[in-house]
């Protein structure tokens, strides 16, 4: 059986996995890092957003052995051993970002991968355009757009601490 | 998905090998088609050969008044080189609005041109600029290339190894997304060349396809204005639930109008 080799979250694993496995399936059912979502089969949802090598993808279409050698961040790997969140997290809490939280992982991964290529910092469009690929049947968008531009500025330490949200 | 071996090779004489071998194997670039495509069983490879590891399809590079850029080129790579910016605009904002930000993270050029899906944007690039697909035997002109839904001159197991663009002196594109799947409605891609007008059409009918009164408009006046009063026919044009053939046919004319003014 052909092994993948593989650093999530830090953490270098060696797995048995078939041709065929994802990298969603080496994630959610050998790692057991359930975090990371799959919400359809056409690649269109974008509840599986990781980051591989520090771009984010769909963890549904990519093979688990096109991965091989290669660092992976998933929803798990961003809270400090502490447990203090991401910026992103507690931007997605503070502003109210979710409601049923499925789609959740893949939009905060999606979220921190365009903050960081955005270092200027983005407009409300540039961020509801960046997240194409991610779709939420629960908030309207509205509230997990004003948590990324929120966090875009503690992210890229234009401010120390979130804004709060306006009652 | 049907279970298949997976093979990495480290130089095109050996995707080749593994390729030509087996009738039944497959290539894989970006994946971010043929992994949908697998999921849903629609082919049952033996074998999945992945590109990825093969510098010869490798690099964007300017080589005189060309452009050449490698089959394994993403979308995000495209859309933001300096080169491609540079020569050809028009090529590197088509590139940023295919899909979305994950599948320009993965998906490659030769793996869109090869696949020839009739509603993706590369199609009508190369065919508007003319340019000629580089394989692992022989070169191609896109007239020559392109042979309706899904089907190129590409033989079973030929590579796609780069793309030649020549530089235009002018090119822009248009298109109108589909509002639920983002694929492309109908769009147009505008190019004069050496003084030669091209006007490729894609989304629009079963194929890209050249629209040969726009050209002649437009060799005339190149201007949004001279192909306002061409029609294009909605015989052969796609019509199905998300727009009838004659919208399509409509939006033919109008994204061809956006096109030249974004051209300039
Ligand atoms: C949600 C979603 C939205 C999308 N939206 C758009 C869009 O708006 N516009 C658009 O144009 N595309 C869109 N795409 C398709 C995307 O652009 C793909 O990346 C592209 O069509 C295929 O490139 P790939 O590298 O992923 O190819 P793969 O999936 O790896 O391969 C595609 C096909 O080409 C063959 N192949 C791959 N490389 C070569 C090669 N070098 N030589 C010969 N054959 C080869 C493969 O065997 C396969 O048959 C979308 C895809 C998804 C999942
Ligand atoms: S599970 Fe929907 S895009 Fe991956
Ligand atoms: S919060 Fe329910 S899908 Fe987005």
């Amino acid at each position: 059986m052909p092994q993948v080799t593989l650093t999530v979250n830090g953490k270098t694993s060696t797995v048995d996995v078939e041709g065929r496995t994802l990298l969603v399936e080496l994630l959610r059912e050998k790692l057991r890092l359930t975090g990371t979502h799959v919400g359809c089969d056409t690649s269109q949802c974008g509840a599986c957003v990781v980051h591989v090598d520090g771009e984010s993808v769909k963890a549904c279409t990519i093979l688990a052995l096109q991965a091989n050698g290669s660092q992976v961040t998933t929803i798990e790997g961003l809270a400090k051993p502490d447990g203090t969140l991401h910026p992103m997290q507690e931007a997605f809490r503070e502003y109210h970002a979710l409601q049923c939280g499925f789609c959740t992982p893949g939009m905060v991964m999606s979220a921190i991968d365009l903050v960081q290529k955005h270092p200027d910092g983005m407009s409300e469009k540039e961020i509801r355009e960046g997240l194409e690929g991610n779709l939420c049947r629960c908030t309207g968008y509205h509230n997990i757009v004003k948590a990324i531009a929120a966090a875009q500025d503690v992210m890229h330490g234009r401010a120390q601490t979130l804004a709060p949200a306006a009652e | 998905m049907y279970d298949f071996e997976y093979h990495k090779p480290g130089s095109l004489a050996d995707a080749v090998k593994l390729l030509s071998a087996d009738p039944d194997a497959r290539p894989i670039s970006g994946g971010q088609t043929l992994l949908p495509a697998l999921k849903h069983r629609l082919n049952k490879p033996t074998s999945v050969v992945d590109l990825s590891g093969i510098a010869e399809l490798r690099g964007i590079k300017r080589e005189g008044n060309k452009l050449v850029i490698g089959a394994l080129a993403k979308h995000v790579e495209v859309a933001t080189s300096p080169e491609v910016k540079a020569a050809i605009p028009a090529l590197a904002q088509m590139a940023g609005t295919i899909g979305d930000t994950q599948v320009r993270n993965r998906g490659t050029i030769g793996g869109s041109v090869a696949n020839n899906d009739p509603a993706a944007d590369y199609p009508s690039a190369v065919l508007g600029l003319n340019a000629t697909i580089v394989t692992d035997k022989r070169r191609i002109a896109a007239d020559d290339f392109f042979q309706g839904m899904f089907t190129t001159a590409l033989e079973p197991g030929e590579l796609l190894v780069a793309i030649e663009f020549p530089i235009p002196e002018k090119a822009g594109y248009a298109k109108m997304r589909n509002p639920a799947s983002r694929y492309v409605m109908a769009g147009a891609f505008v190019a004069k060349t050496g003084g030669a007008v091209r006007v490729a059409i894609n989304g629009a009918g079963p194929g890209v396809f050249r629209q040969a009164d726009m050209e002649k408009a437009l060799t005339a006046n190149w201007s949004p204005d001279a192909v306002a009063g061409v029609t294009q026919p909605a015989d052969g044009l796609n019509g199905d639930i998300h727009g009838s053939a004659e919208y399509r046919a409509h939006l033919v004319t109008v994204m061809a109008k956006r096109a030249i003014a974004a051209a300039g």
